[in-house]
């Protein structure tokens, strides 16, 4: 029956196992053919390469921590909230989630262009007293990237939340907790795996993020899929751009790795 | 509401934090929609003046009408391709578990799990090799690998709901193998095939990365037509076509909610 699988196995294993296969190859030898590990100390050495990885987690850092601080509260409203309210707050957030990334990226570069409405709301605030340069910086990329990860972490904390089982909860009140210590003591540490399995996929998807850095970021902000993009594109160097290739999938591998670990010990714990 | 509620009162903050967010959220839709009636070619919001415009525009430019096209024609061969094989996929998975099952599992989730970049550039080397490049075949191919673990994962969700013994009830009243899978199981997973259905839709509209590398000339897609046209400078016509793919989001999960995608279970 297992074979019947095979339709599928083949298509992912032509298109993605393959080329994926045929790029970590290509990226220990060198134009003759012979091994090389010149790619990798490329990127280690000179100094072109460092920067870009430094800032692509510095970035992912900032956007995943975000995200949980903004993610968490929704979650966990729509986890304690009547039906209704529960689903007024999926809809909100599957709207976004459902539309395209690049419909979204435009929407923010509207937003946050110079005269744009959040400037003017800043300015007719009083907040600013000439507009802020949001746009084709970093910070307009990390409001962008922000926006677009928030439902990759609400989702899967949400489903974790709903399974916390609120006799735990019934039972520290009932042994004198308040509400917050109950919430401290019980709730959150019960919800952390989920949380911890939706922040690491939130930091996954973050350090492989091209469409919001390379619009909003106006060619200051430089993440490792732009390089590795602009390796192949522009000047072609699959040395170079494989070897990079390889640097972002062992280092999402990695991180895979630690969130399937994390789900395990969540599994464990119920 | 139980007892172990924080009073309403003492948790107004939470809900002020939260309306902000939603806020946040839904800001992006909220600023398109008006800016694509507006009759000023500047990006202004709010915007002065209304008009048709950039819907205009957008329905007689030849360029927009061929990626529209082209992403119209992509998206449903897609959901073509992916529904059928993401609905066999899982219901072979369900029926054996092991090793080799995980494995296979693995792999066809790999596609999503992975970051799109470097799927972008192995089809775009693949394809360079084997002359798909800036074809319609090698669009739906790759984007199907995408879709896959979307269709996978609401198909196996929906088996987790089935009775296999209805299987077996079928199979010892005679009907085969083949039988059975499409009158016994296949009409009980009819939404949650549906469903994977329309996530590959929506995945294949949603896809820039691979576009821009496999896709130019007559088969280039609307995502890659509206990152060129934002790349170079803000074109209106954009919010134009947002505002399109803004309804088509809402439609789509106006369906996905009435058969029960994400709802309570």
């Amino acid at each position: 029956m297992l074979a019947i699988t095979l339709p599928a196995v083949l298509l992912v294993a032509l298109l993605v196992l393959l080329p994926m296969s045929w790029l970590s190859w290509l990226s220990f030898v060198d134009e003759s053919g012979a091994f090389t590990l010149e790619n990798y100390t490329r990127i280690f050495v000179s100094g072109a390469y460092i920067p870009i990885i430094i800032n692509t987690f510095i970035i992912s850092f900032v956007v995943t921590l975000l995200v949980s601080v903004l993610g968490y509260p929704i979650a966990y409203l729509m986890a304690q909230s009547s039906p209704r309210v529960t689903s007024f707050l999926l809809t909100a957030v599957l709207l976004p989630y459902w539309t395209p990334v690049l419909v979204r990226t435009y929407g923010w570069m509207a937003i946050l262009q110079r005269n744009g409405p959040l400037n003017e709301a800043l300015l007719a605030l009083g907040v600013v007293n000439a507009p802020v340069q949001f746009l084709y910086q970093t910070s307009g990329a990390v409001i962008g990237m922000t926006q677009i990860m928030l439902p990759y972490l609400i989702i899967p904390v949400y489903i974790a939340l709903r399974g916390v089982d609120k006799d735990y909860l019934r039972a520290a009140a009932g042994l004198g907790a308040s509400p917050t210590v109950a919430f401290i003591r019980i709730y959150l540490p019960l919800s952390l795996p989920g949380f911890a399995a939706g922040v690491l996929l939130v930091f996954i998807l973050s350090i492989g993020f091209y469409v919001v850095p390379a619009l909003m970021g106006g060619g200051r902000v430089t993440m490792i899929a732009m390089r590795i993009e602009r390796s192949v594109m522009v000047f072609p160097n699959w040395g170079a751009a494989s070897a990079l290739a390889i640097v972002l999938l062992v280092a999402t591998l990695v991180l895979l790795a630690i969130s399937v670990k994390l789900a395990r010990l969540g599994g464990n714990l119920r | 509401m139980n007892d172990m509620q924080i009073p309403h009162l003492n948790r107004l903050w939470l809900y002020v934090l939260c309306g902000l967010i939603v806020f946040f959220l839904i800001a992006p839709a909220f600023v398109i929609v008006p800016m694509s009636f507006s009759s000023s070619s500047q990006l202004r919001f709010p915007p002065s003046g209304f008009s048709l415009q950039w819907y205009e525009r957008l329905f007689f430019d030849a360029r927009w009408q061929s990626a529209m096209g082209v992403s119209g024609l992509v998206a449903m061969g897609t959901v073509l391709v992916a529904t059928p094989l993401g609905t066999l996929a899982a219901y072979g998975l369900h029926q054996y578990k092991g090793m080799v099952s995980t494995l296979i599992n693995v792999l066809i989730m790999s596609p999503i799990m992975l970051p799109v970049i470097l799927i972008a550039i192995g089809t775009f080397f693949l394809y360079a090799k084997i002359g798909l490049l800036h074809s319609i075949v090698g669009l739906i191919l790759a984007h199907s690998c995408l879709a896959i673990p979307f269709v996978m994962i609401s198909v196996a969700s929906g088996l987790t709901k089935f009775d296999m013994n209805l299987e077996l009830a079928a199979r010892i009243h005679g009907a085969t193998r083949v039988q059975t899978f499409l009158r016994v199981t296949l009409p009980q997973l009819r939404m949650s095939i549906a469903a994977g259905a329309l996530l590959s839709l929506v995945t294949s509209l949603d896809d820039v990365l691979i576009s821009l590398f496999i896709s130019g000339g007559s088969s280039t897609t609307l995502t890659k037509l509206m990152f060129s046209s934002m790349r170079d400078q803000i074109d209106p016509t954009i919010s134009a076509i947002s505002t399109c793919l803004i309804a088509l989001a809402v439609i789509a999960i106006t369906i996905a909610r009435s058969i029960g995608v994400g709802e309570r279970k």
